[in-house]
């Protein structure tokens, strides 16, 4: 009991350190720019210690570990694609979208395009890469909770769920962009420090060599070197073969057209801060995913992973208290309350993340560019953001109920084959592609999404698998559980298409030269807000 | 209608566009970032094939436990640490000089 009682003062303190830092910073924020971009005041080691709390999220912590810990080598692919993929943000993306954009991940393509057809497009995949990723943090937090407590009750889980979705409009409704991210910077600090200690632990057990470790982890696993090789979960034929390339697809290039990262961008004053602070977050993300290989290998060497639960996202805390000093010792207490505390942070803090990028998009490119045609106030956009997230917390709320079983990382890798399929083909194409016009852009984000999110309804991970998240019903047409080998391919073909059976604009061309003259150079780019 | 800009702004970035040092400085930049691109695909690619189908080669043990996939795997970090550092280094020393020249008499301009 006495162990329940610390998991319980830790949560709270975290979710009080949240919310002071959200109150604190709702009162230096005012108008669309503060709400949207934190003012476009943080400095480039800032913003890339917050990019770095809003990309690790519990996929990382939670999922990774325990990816690795059951299917061994197999699961590293997810720590080797979501580093490799920051390559792309950094020479393509982040300070090409710093210069030309201005609050959403539609304003670029806005900036050439018909707006009102291509923001909605863009506003549509922001919302829906934003619910898949949500749900993978919000059953996160369900499981944690269920196994702090004790109690694998699926009235706790979703009351869980629903405390998580509440706290998040909280920080979305009150901080905006400022308070969430000092949120994720505080979080960062925290999901570094827990695991690099998790990490010198594990680690000690094994006297500090990786070959030790990595032995002790193949004979616990029951699996011999097998689980040391790649193949153990992808090898079995040439359908898991394929879909292995698959996911390594949607983890490369889904980075890039994650619009809660992207939106990160703005919050620096120029490209360089955008540079900077994306070499930090590929330093930070670099050395946290490089301790993922003593997280997952060191659960498969200390743990009976045949008590874990059959997704593995319990791994991590598991492994926590293992290495405090086991089930019923101090140590293990201590140390299994502190991981999953920061586990907590690090949920709230993503969660916050996405729901203001969605609730933003709502806000500013359907409810004041579409529907006002921009003849809004500050004041009445900001309102409806607010009100956005209320709605989008609530749609996550019951959509995570449904999606208990699978496991994070699982689930976050869907979002980003979604998110590479929708939003990466469109903003390539905007940026490199002079002839590229609004009915190019809006096929290719309703296509890449549509295919992307049709193939998961068709794939053995909603239905005809025992851990489907429809159990019981068969509709799986489609063999591959992650569908980006498909649907980024597609992305692109209907952008290329929706180009070329239409004619070219005038307009879309005209302004490529200044696209590109804004985007490489930085001139007439929005500025920081100065108080 | 796409977001609008004056017609001073548009004469100013079309004159921007037209101008040598802004032709350099986009051959700079697409020539450092579409060869790299390739590069670190190719190669994450080859990682991402190889455990599929040279099984025999990625399982060899180099040292202890520690085989070919997991060496290859760690060798992918270090390799985008390294175009990460260099693509740094390529834009402060080559890009942003003449980014940054462009911008202030873009700016020079408008302001007039």
């Amino acid at each position: 009991m006495s162990d329940q009682v610390l998991t319980s003062v830790l949560f709270l303190v975290v979710v009080a350190i949240t919310i002071g830092v959200t109150i604190w910073a709702s009162r230096q924020t005012s108008g669309t720019t503060d709400y949207y971009s934190g003012g476009r005041s943080f400095s480039g080691v800032q913003n890339g210690l917050a990019i770095s709390g809003d990309y690790m999220s519990a996929a990382s912590f939670l999922g990774i570990s325990g990816l690795i810990a059951l299917g061994g080598m197999d699961g590293f692919i997810y720590s080797i694609g979501f580093l490799v993929a920051w390559l792309v943000a950094l020479m393509l993306v982040a300070e090409l979208l710093r210069n030309s954009g201005r609050y959403t991940m539609a304003d670029q393509l806005a900036y050439r395009m018909r707006q009102r057809p291509v923001r909605m497009a863009a506003a549509t995949s922001t919302v829906a890469v934003s619910i898949f990723y949500l749900l993978a943090q919000m059953v996160g937090a369900g499981t944690l909770v269920a196994l702090l407590l004790g109690v694998d009750s699926g009235v706790l889980k979703n009351a869980t769920i629903a405390v998580v979705g509440l706290l998040m409009i909280f920080y979305v409704t009150v901080g905006g962009m400022k308070g969430t991210t000092w949120v994720q910077i505080v979080k960062a600090v925290l999901l570094m420090s827990g695991t690099v200690l998790v990490t010198v632990l594990v680690m000690a057990q094994f006297g500090f060599n990786l070959s030790e470790l990595l032995g002790a982890a193949a004979s616990n696993s029951g699996q011999g070197d097998a689980f040391l090789q790649p193949g153990l979960v992808y090898g079995a034929d040439l359908t898991t073969k394929i879909d292995f390339i698959s996911l390594a697809l949607a983890l490369v290039l889904g980075t890039a057209g994650l619009p809660h990262i992207l939106i990160r961008f703005y919050t620096v004053p120029t490209s360089r801060d955008a540079r900077k602070s994306v070499l930090w977050a590929i330093t930070l993300i670099g050395a946290f995913y490089l301790m993922t290989l003593a997280l997952g290998f060191g659960a498969a060497a200390l743990l009976d992973t045949s008590t874990l639960d059959s997704s593995g996202n319990l791994a991590s805390p598991r492994l926590a208290e293992a290495v405090g000093g086991g089930e019923g010792s101090v140590g293990g207490a201590v140390l299994l309350a502190l991981i999953s505390a920061v586990a907590f942070a690090t949920i709230l803090a993503v969660v916050a993340g996405l729901t203001l990028t969605s609730a933003s998009s709502v806000a500013h490119d359907i409810y004041a560019n579409v529907i006002k045609k921009g003849a809004v106030t500050e004041k009445q956009e900001v309102r409806v953001a607010r009100i956005a997230a209320f709605g989008i917390g609530a749609v996550a709320i019951v959509l995570s109920i449904f999606a208990q079983n699978l496991n994070i990382a699982f689930l976050v890798a869907l979002a980003f084959a979604v998110a590479a399929s929708g939003n990466v083909p469109a903003l390539i194409y905007n940026l490199f592609w002079r002839r590229f016009n609004t009915r190019g852009a809006v096929w290719a984000i309703y296509g890449g999404l549509a295919t992307a999110v049709v193939l998961v309804f068709f794939s053995p991970v909603v239905s005809g698998a025992e851990d489907a998240m429809v159990p019981g019903a068969d509709w799986s047409l489609f063999p591959l559980a992650n569908p980006g080998i498909i649907s980024i391919p597609a992305g692109f073909l209907f952008g290329w298409l929706g180009t070329i059976t239409s004619r070219p604009e005038a307009e879309a061309d005209a302004k490529y030269d200044e696209l590109e003259v804004r985007a490489l150079t930085g001139a007439g780019a929005e500025k920081a807000v100065v108080h | 209608m796409a977001e609008e800009i004056s017609p001073t702004q548009h004469r100013v970035y079309e004159r921007v566009h037209a101008s040598a040092e802004f032709q350099e400085l986009r051959k700079r930049y697409l020539g450092f970032a579409i060869p790299a691109t390739v590069a670190f695909m190719v190669w994450y690619l080859l990682f991402v094939f190889m455990s599929n189908w040279a099984t025999g080669f990625m399982n060899t043990k180099v040292f202890g436990n520690i085989n070919v996939a997991l060496i290859f795997g760690l060798l992918q970090f270090l390799s985008t640490f390294g175009i990460a550092w260099l693509y740094a280094r390529h834009a402060n020393k080559h890009l942003d000089p003449v980014a940054g020249k462009l911008q202030r008499e873009y700016e020079e301009e408008i302001g007039r």
